[in-house]
């Protein structure tokens, strides 16, 4: 057992920590997350030069071997500097999901480019009715003539305005709850029938809502075995899950540390507030939540890399101790900070909001608990 | 020992229903149930309808033009209102500076301000805070200069709630010497906020909305006559208003009309496997919970009330109702977001901010204002003396120590 970093994995994180640190100056983020894009199209490119785009994919598919632990590493450092790029939504979930399914052709087509970092992909598999299950689809894809006309509703679609294509989850066969009958089709953005409503998140973040109404698609949009992709969709989902669990952790660390070093400048009644007993301990309390936090994540990244039968329990776990963790960090953090925690123009507001974000996102705390009971 | 109305109270309820059936507009309602923003003229539109029927001097004396009410039949006039979705009072001017003037004010005060705080056709800010006075309000260092028949005022004010919306704001300044870092040398003055040399600037929240600014004064000369009571005694009138709002502090009626908004939103709201998140026991496991802690939180404040009705000082409990009621009222609205799951991750100012109508009849809409809310919230365990002061007050106070 050796529960520490090898030598690359120590120069990636310093290479992440060193971009942050170089390009996140907080107002710049600002900036770039406020364009009509919602982030920096440089970074992204970067993004790709480094090699980062590489992390979650097999050397067979172009990638770089796809170990947890490096996507964890990458992912907690964009936690810290709160990285827009939708590194999640191209990368994790709709990458994901081509390498999962794809056929040689399709990952030639859709995946080398997106390691590339020249095509943004996004995944549809949300419905106004599903919460957090996934084998909740009533999008159905009817087969007619040659290939597929699609319809249904798919909301919080992450990267959904600027996708050049969508993976969309659909049903083929079944009722509405079966993990049978659920497949996978890739849809590009601007086709007849497909209506996008474009909107920020709370934490500022691009997301859509998408209406398709008799969107027709050939044959060769079909990703995997028809009927087939619940398993591929599920283990995307726990992957891009464990992901923002890490970013999570890098959050929570970032709020910990500013807290801290707030406090101990901070003065009132003619002291710095660091001094006050009542405060220590909530910062203690944040301390250990952060830690309690990264040991889960350790723990599902190992359970992950060992592919073993229980990684999905593993990442439930995961999730719901850092959404109990994440709340606490959040709101403690802004309490410490008093007025100025409340305001947009300070950095630790963003921070309490994306947590909340991923708080909900890939599921709350209560329904991992139940996966995890269930499982 | 009872908790029962008296059949004058019940008639007086449902008084209070009917008015309030009648009178309240569907718009304003509607902002209120939604957790959408209001705009100044519908608070000001609400409170001029409550003020044409008599009834918004709710804590005030008659002889001012207030209802003269018991405890009890204010506890059940906020009930009702919260029932109702009718807005909250802004408090500034009838909870805070109002009792002030009406306590310690000249009669040319009284006579002045009072009709209009009454009315709204004034509105008031609170000048308390400055940068580098938040928790440690003596520390304040905006300071007041006496030349004459006037002062002139100089300094910062921060977090000042409505100040861009305000045509007055109450102060508390510095007039004793540089050195005198004591309650001694404050001052309470009311302020004109079109005098010259004073500057308004937004401080934007996190969820995106204006309600508090930055004030900064600069050579503002104000009246000796705006001065409350005397000289370096501001802190008592100071003390006086934080004091005063013994009712309504916990915010149990609104809290109440939220936790069971929340259970009606459940029954339509899917849990993702063809049925409804009200029939999630874990969920509803904790809705109990929290319905329990409310319980027990209405009946310290109606110990208060009781205490108030005949006569008595309220005891030791009601130093619980700011800390208890802002940790319930989080609490609720994080079950708000919780049970709003993919629903609550979309930011729509439109409806947060702006006008547009929320369709309450769809589930994803009547979720769309919970988060910014939940954000926005946040903040009442921090003004009005922060949640640790209180216990640290009560620690001391209370307990002695
Ligand atoms: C939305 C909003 C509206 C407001 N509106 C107004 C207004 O209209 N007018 C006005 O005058 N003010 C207003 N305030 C200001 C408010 O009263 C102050 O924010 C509050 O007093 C806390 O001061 P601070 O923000 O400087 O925090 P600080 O005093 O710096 O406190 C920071 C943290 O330290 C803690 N702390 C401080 N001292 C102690 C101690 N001795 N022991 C333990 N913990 C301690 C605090 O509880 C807090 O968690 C508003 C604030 C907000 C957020």
């Amino acid at each position: 057992m050796d529960l520490s970093y090898s030598e690359e994995q120590l120069l990636l994180k310093d290479s992440v920590s060193r971009f942050v640190a170089r390009s996140y100056e907080f107002n710049r983020r600002r900036d770039n997350l406020h364009s009509s894009l919602g982030y920096s199209a440089e970074n992204w490119a970067l993004f790709a030069e480094l090699g980062w785009l590489m992390i979650p994919f097999d050397e067979e598919d172009g990638g770089l071997g796809g170990s947890a632990v490096d996507l964890m590493i990458l992912m907690e450092e964009f936690g810290k500097g709160l990285v827009v790029e939708p590194f999640l939504a191209t990368t994790v979930l709709a990458g994901g999901l081509v390498a999962a399914l794809g056929s040689d052709r399709q990952k030639g087509d859709y995946l080398s480019p997106v390691i590339d970092g020249a095509m943004q992909l996004a995944a549809c598999y949300i419905e106004p009715d599903s919460r957090y299950c996934l084998s909740r689809v009533t999008t159905k894809a009817v087969r007619d003539g040659g290939g597929y006309v699609i319809s249904g509703k798919k909301c919080v679609v992450l990267n959904g305005g600027h996708a050049e294509n969508y993976l969309v989850v659909a049903r083929t066969s079944g009722d509405s709850n079966d993990q049978s009958g659920i497949s996978c089709f890739i849809v590009p953005n601007g086709v007849s029938g497909l209506s996008v409503d474009n909107y920020r998140m709370n934490d500022g973040v691009p997301a859509a809502d998408l209406v398709f109404t008799d969107v027709r698609v050939p044959e060769s949009s079909v990703l995997g075995a028809i009927g087939d992709g619940f398993k591929a969709l599920e283990s995307v989902v726990a992957r891009a899950t464990f992901a923002a669990c890490a970013e999570s952790v890098g959050i929570m660390d970032e709020l910990l540390n500013k807290t801290v070093e707030y406090t101990k400048t901070r003065k009132q009644f003619g002291v710095p507030i660091s001094s006050f007993q009542a405060l220590q301990h909530r910062m203690v309390d944040m301390f250990i939540a952060c830690e309690q936090s990264r040991s889960m994540l350790l723990m599902a990244a190992c359970e992950l890399d060992q592919g073993s039968e229980s990684s999905l329990k593993a990442v439930s776990a995961t999730k719901a101790r850092v959404g109990q963790a994440a709340r606490l960090v959040g709101q403690e953090a802004v309490q410490i900070h008093g007025g100025i925690g409340i305001t947009d123009e300070l950095d630790i507001s963003h921070y309490f909001k994306r947590l909340t974000s991923i708080e909900n996102l890939f599921g709350s705390v209560d329904y991992h608990v139940g996966r995890y009971m269930s499982a | 020992m009872n908790a029962e109305l008296s059949s004058d109270d019940l008639d007086f309820q449902d008084e209070v229903r009917r008015f309030l059936g009648s009178e309240l507009p569907d718009d304003i309602r509607g902002r209120v149930e939604s957790g959408g923003r209001l705009s100044k003229e519908q608070h000001v539109r609400w409170q001029k309808v409550v003020y044409e029927r008599g009834w918004a001097g709710v804590n005030w004396p008659r002889q001012y033009g207030g209802t003269g009410w018991t405890p009890v039949q204010k506890h059940i006039f906020e009930k009702e209102c919260a029932r109702a979705y009718a807005p909250e009072f802004i408090s500034f001017g009838l909870k805070m500076v109002g009792p002030v003037i009406y306590t310690f004010g000249t009669d040319e005060q009284k006579q002045r301000f009072l009709p209009s705080i009454l009315s709204s056709d004034t509105w008031w800010c609170q000048g308390y805070s400055e940068p580098n006075a938040g928790s440690d309000l003596v520390a304040l260092t905006t300071t007041a200069v006496r030349r004459g028949d006037h002062y002139v005022v100089n300094g910062a004010k921060t977090w000042t709630t409505y100040a861009h919306r305000a045509d007055w704001m109450f102060c508390l300044v510095r007039t004793g010497a540089a050195d005198v870092k004591s309650q001694e040398a404050i001052t309470f003055l009311l302020i004109d906020m079109t005098s010259p040399g004073i500057t308004v600037s937004p401080i934007i929240t996190l969820d995106g909305a204006h309600e508090v600014n930055e004030v900064f004064l600069n050579d503002v000369k104000v009246p000796v006559d705006n001065r409350i009571g005397e000289e370096n005694k501001g802190w008592s009138y100071a003390k006086f208003l934080l004091n005063h709002e013994r009712t309504n502090i916990a915010k149990v009626a609104i809290s109440r009309q939220r936790l069971s908004q929340l259970k009606s939103l459940l029954l339509v709201t899917p849990d993702g496997l063809g049925g409804f998140l009200s029939d999630d026991p874990a969920f509803s496991r904790k809705l109990a919970e929290l319905e329990i802690e409310l319980k027990a939180l209405e009946f310290t404040e109606l110990r208060t009330l009781s205490a108030l009705s005949t006569g008595e000082s309220p005891g030791p409990q009601s130093s619980i109702l700011k800390v208890c009621g802002t940790e319930v009222a989080q609490r609720i609205d994080e079950l708000f977001v919780e049970a709003a799951g993919m629903a609550g991750l979309p930011y729509r100012p439109d409806h947060y901010l702006g006008n547009a109508e929320v369709d309450q009849a769809g589930c994803v809409e009547s979720y769309v204002n919970r988060t910014p809310w939940y954000f926005n919230n946040r903040k009442a365990s921090i003004y009005g003396g922060s949640n640790e002061i209180q216990k640290n007050i009560i620690a001391k106070t209370v307990l002695g120590i």
